[in-house]
């Protein structure tokens, strides 16, 4: 089970980069998500896992019947904040397509930096 | 108590006038003039206690005791004279701005920055901690950056101001630096406690360190040569700002600092080694260049404020250089001469702003003659001049005795004539300027030519003035009794021991000083009658350009940063993101490389096949995304099965909360990312090159295994140190009462941290919508309306059936949001999930029935609903602290209702975190619905040449079928 967790971990983080590193806003959006469902795994496993013990308290349980509940606190804080982000990002993206007309992520390095040095 | 108000008074004080300038410019000056009056009469109750020789008083309130920084104030000897004179004077310039300044200037302003100036000034001075002094003194460089570029719209204003913040503010950051080390050094950051400890100091070999860094930052706020040249620039500013900020304060808080510090700093040749002598040779003759520098500058200057400027170059010099020869009777002189100085140069500045004021010139070369015009301020100037010139019986000639005196007995690398000539010289062209200013601008012949008619101006600006002159003719005749007591208690204070036992008087005897005086005076007025040959040669002498080299090293900076900003941030994000993320490789490499790469020994759990079944999944949705990215419609979609196996692998670890909220957010996401491919291309063609793709995998397989390999060795590992679970599961109930813990946690042991995130949702909802209307605006909306999707549409855009079902859907959707919304407390669930559940039924309202139906059905504002979530939320935790607790400690009881009509309630259970999960709740509902109905009245602009007002398009209730769409885009919007 850790090892399954572990490794599908690695291969979201892996698919993460790799398309946070195209040149098009949209599969950088696609990559951050794989990073966000990457990372929030990689925090609830810092409580370690546990099957069948969710944080319900339940009259006459011993307390270390329970899994860690703290990771999953900080998760859920972090799900609703990656949506805002995901959310925030994609819209720079479309504003960015209707004022540059392109969605490419880079600024084209030859114009831009000529226009900007000359302000 | 009352001596921390003597600058809180001034610095609170500021806004008043901001304030009162609505009722007039008197009312305005009144306040100014009133709030300083205050902190002056409070300063000075303590004066017999100071000059009684008692101890100071003194505040002292912990702030950060952790890094030595307390709000420390006293009044001793040194403190209580700067502190009179910057109050005294302030208080002359704010009577004196109010008849200066025209009616066009902001006035309100203008006594604003100038009580925060203020404020700044006597916190400097007061101070018993340096870093509350470091604070005080940024803040003056910061104030009187306003106040020098108060007329922004002159160009000269603005260069000035900048140049001044420039030299003073990067002199305060090497100042701060000592001041560290020195606090450092010696343990210790109390100023009074610190005087004592001048062994550990000077026994440190930090000292040589401490000691040029901190006259790094006196001798850029004090003008010393070679960083005198902004002086003369900020000259651009109104006249009463050089009168206040150039004779009496800011250019002062450069000696003070050195004044203040003298006793541990200073060491002159023959003191203590192994740095013996530094003080003395790097103060001394930098002071006495700078008096030299700054007096044969000030003759050449045709502006009546550049040679008031130049001339005040010179006297710090002259004062640091008596502060740096390091004797009691130094010492002794220099504190002498701050006072004159203040008195007689806040008089000349005000007489040289009221020529300005009256015949509309400061050029020398168009005054002269005024005597016969203006004769009040005539006199006045000549009082003044001469006492800066140092003639008797004016209080500039006393101690200017006292410092020649010192200088004739001062060794120099072991002559003494060094210094006695050159301070001969000095006072030579000091008598010169001072005769020019009296003669050229008064005496000759009377003009006629002058760009107003100038007559003595009204009481308000000849009045400051005055004061000071009668001040400088007390002080000269009857010294003994005037000034006497209060030089020897400063100078005790400086020294920190008995001042020295000499009288001030008019005359000694026919001392050294008294000859080297007759000759400056004699050559003086030889060069003055010499001017038009100097001019002339002074014109052709070639000399560096201040300005041209400070403005040649910040294009120097600049060009710098620019290169190397350029250099890195070359607008390729590509290019940022992939060298964050080598470097965080390399980073975790490196600092993991020490440690055991090895797999722990934690018990693992057992794989089922249906996880099994799921890792598939998901690798293999992960590996078609990859692949098939640049068709978006598809890779989206099978992006949504590994978000669904995610919510699907929380409950298997039992993150039940997690998995609810993560599928419900999934929706959202998905609705989201539909909506931003109808706006994106759906397709794009491969364009990077295979081995930068090649190079991008293999970065990106090196992180993927880095991580899964970290996160494999933690999950099979146990915690290095116990966990602090168990004071969450302990406590959830007693303190938080209910028993889903991840919920009580949230909204009550790390409620703040949910009141931050719920704020930052909010502001990205409204981001958003920023950002979205910003396309329905302006030149992005006539390209909006004409664009093409460039996909094919549906006739029936609002199909009957998906209308019927979602409608009917809403209400049981809002009921089991409500559900999830209750029960949060004690079971999965909670004000996040329940806001999810029901926005997505909202927005299937708006994909159903289109924006225009749907946004006219709603009777409220999103905005608002963010705005209450927060206040709710916020309101919830202020209610604690009503009740003397912390900020959002929760409350919670049972409450057992009476029976009506014999039912039996039960034992309902009720907790404030029930508000603040409400607050939450909105909030969220608020930010998405806000977003996502903002996207979608984009989505209905681009698409919908006509927006609809009917739910559906084809409605077969209506017996006569009227057009279901009317009306432009714009109309029901």
């Amino acid at each position: 089970m850790e090892l399954i967790l572990a490794s599908a971990i690695g291969v979201l983080t892996a698919a993460g980069i790799y398309l946070v590193l195209r040149p098009r806003t949209f599969s950088v959006v696609m990559g951050l998500s794989f990073l966000t469902y990457a990372i929030n795994f990689f925090l609830v496993s810092a409580g370690r896992l546990a099957v069948n013990r969710p944080d319900i308290l339940v009259a006459g349980k011993d307390l270390s019947e329970y899994t860690d509940p703290l990771p999953q606190a900080l998760v859920l804080t972090s799900i609703v904040i990656s949506f805002g982000m995901t959310a925030l990002i994609v819209v720079m993206g479309v504003r960015g397509y209707f004022e540059n007309e392109n969605d490419r992520v880079n600024l084209d390095a030859t114009e831009e930096v000529i226009a900007r040095s000359r302000q | 108590m009352n001596i921390a108000l003597i600058v809180l008074l001034p610095l609170l004080g500021a806004v008043l006038p901001a304030l009162m300038i609505r009722s007039g410019r008197n009312a305005c000056m009144t306040s100014a003039a009133v709030i300083n009056g205050l902190a002056l009469a409070l300063l000075l109750t303590h004066v017999p206690t100071v000059l009684g020789g008692g101890t100071p008083p003194r505040v002292d309130w912990p702030w950060f005791p952790q890094i030595g920084l307390s709000v420390q104030f006293w009044v001793d000897g040194l403190g209580l004279l700067f502190a009179t004179l910057i109050l005294a004077i302030g208080l002359l310039v704010v009577v004196y701005a109010r008849s200066y300044l025209s009616r066009n200037d902001p006035m309100g302003n203008f006594y604003c920055y100038l009580l925060i100036f203020q404020a700044a000034m006597v916190g400097i001075v007061l101070s018993d901690n340096l870093l509350l002094l470091m604070m005080f003194w940024e803040l003056t460089s910061l104030s009187s950056f306003l106040l020098i570029g108060f007329w922004s719209h002159l160009p000269a204003g603005r260069q000035g101001a900048r140049m001044a913040l420039a030299v003073t503010g990067g002199g305060g950051l090497a100042l701060l630096a000592g001041v560290l080390l020195l606090g450092n050094v010696a343990g210790t950051y109390q100023i009074s406690e610190l005087l004592t400890r001048r062994d550990m100091v000077q026994n440190s070999q930090w000292f040589p360190t401490i000691l040029i860094l901190i006259l790094l930052g006196c001798f850029t706020k004090s003008a010393q040569f070679p960083f005198h040249f902004w002086l003369p620039r900020a000259m651009a500013a109104p006249t009463p700002v050089s009168a206040y900020l150039h004779s009496a304060t800011m250019v002062k808080a450069g000696l003070f600092l050195m004044a203040r510090l003298w006793p541990v700093l200073h060491n002159i040749p023959g003191g203590p080694e192994p740095f013996a002598g530094w003080w003395f040779y790097i103060v001394g003759s930098v002071g006495a260049l700078t008096m030299l520098i700054g007096a044969v500058i000030a003759l050449f200057q045709d502006d009546l404020k550049g040679l008031l400027a130049y001339s005040t170059i010179s006297h710090l010099g002259l004062i640091g250089m008596l502060l740096g020869f390091g004797t009691p009777e130094a010492t002794m002189a220099a504190v002498f001469h701050i006072i004159n100085h203040a008195t007689f140069k806040a008089a000349l500045f005000m007489n040289a702003g009221i020529v300005d004021h009256e015949t509309g010139t400061r050029d020398i070369k168009r005054l002269g003659g005024l005597v016969w015009l203006m004769p009040l301020s005539a006199l006045m100037a000549v009082i003044a001049g001469f006492s800066m010139a140092g003639l008797p019986p004016f209080n500039g000639y006393l101690s200017k005795e006292m410092m020649l005196e010192v200088v004739a007995h001062t060794k120099w690398l072991g002559s003494e004539m060094a210094l006695t000539v050159l301070v001969t010289v000095a006072a030579t062209f000091s008598v010169a300027y001072s005769f020019r200013y009296v003669f050229s601008v008064y005496f000759g012949a009377k003009r006629h030519d002058y760009p107003h008619h100038p007559h003595d101006p009204p009481f308000g600006l000849w009045g400051p003035p005055a004061v000071l002159v009668v001040l400088v003719i007390v002080i000269g005749l009857w010294p003994g009794d005037v000034a006497e007591s209060l030089v020897k208690t400063v100078t005790a204070a400086v020294l920190q021991s008995p001042a020295p036992d000499t009288h001030l008087k008019l005359w000694h005897g026919w001392t050294p000083a008294v000859t080297m005086s007759g000759i400056a005076v004699g050559v003086g007025i030889v060069l003055l009658l010499l001017y038009r040959l100097l001019a002339t040669i002074w014109k052709v002498v070639p000399r560096p350009d201040a300005k041209v080299i400070f403005d040649a090293v910040i294009a120097g900076l600049i060009g710098g940063c620019r290169l190397f900003t350029e250099t890195l941030h070359n607008g390729s994000q590509q290019r940022y993101l992939f060298s964050i993320v080598a470097a965080t490789i390399g980073l975790a490499g490196w600092s993991f490389a020490s440690y055991p790469w090895s797999v722990g020994d934690r018990p693992l759990i057992p794989a089922s096949p249906p996880v099994i079944v799921g890792w598939v999944l998901v690798v293999g949705a992960t590996f078609l995304v990859v692949t098939n990215y640049r068709n978006r419609l598809f890779a989206v979609i099978v992006l949504g099965i590994v978000g669904l196996f995610s919510s699907l692998g929380f409950v298997y670890v039992s993150a039940v909360d997690l998995a609810l909220t993560q599928i419900s957010v999934e929706v959202v996401t998905l609705i989201l990312m539909l909506l931003t491919l109808f706006f994106l291309p759906k397709q794009s063609a491969p364009e990077s090159r295979s081995w930068v793709r090649g190079r991008d995998a293999t970065l990106a397989i090196v992180a993927g295994s880095g991580i899964g390999w970290i996160s494999w060795m933690m999950m099979t590992r146990n915690w290095s140190l116990p966990s602090i679970q168990s004071f969450f599961l302990e406590n959830s109930k007693s303190g938080g009462g209910g028993t889903n813990v991840v919920n009580v946690i949230l909204v009550d042991f790390r409620g703040f941290d949910t009141f931050g995130e719920i704020t930052v949702l909010g502001c990205a909802g409204l981001a958003i919508f920023a950002m979205l209307d910003g396309i329905l605006q302006g030149k992005l909306r006539a390209r909006i309306l004409n664009w093409n999707p460039g996909i094919a549409r549906s006739a029936d855009r609002h199909p009957v059936m998906m209308v019927v079902v979602t409608r009917i859907m809403l209400p049981l959707a809002v009921m089991v949001g409500f559900y999830i919304f209750l029960r949060g407390h004690n079971l999965p669930g909670g004000g996040f999930i329940a806001a999810l559940i029901v926005s997505i039924a909202l927005i299937m309202q708006y994909m159903a029935s289109g924006f225009g139906w749907a946004a006219n059905q709603v009777r409220f504002k999103y905005h608002a609903l963010i705005g209450s979530g927060v206040l709710i939320a916020a309101a919830t935790g202020i209610g604690a602290m009503v009740f003397d607790r912390p900020f959002l400690t929760s409350w919670h009881d049972h409450w057992h209702p009476p029976k009506i009509f014999g039912i039996d309630f039960g034992d309902i259970e009720l907790a404030s975190a029930v508000a603040f999960d409400l607050g939450v709740f909105l909030t969220v509902v608020g930010a998405v619905m806000l977003a996502l109905a903002q996207y979608s009245k984009l989505g209905s602009t681009a698409a919908e040449f006509q927006t609809n007002v009917r739910p559906m398009d084809f409605d077969p209730s209506l017996s006569d079928t009227p057009p279901a769409t009317s009306g432009s885009a714009g109309e029901v919007i």
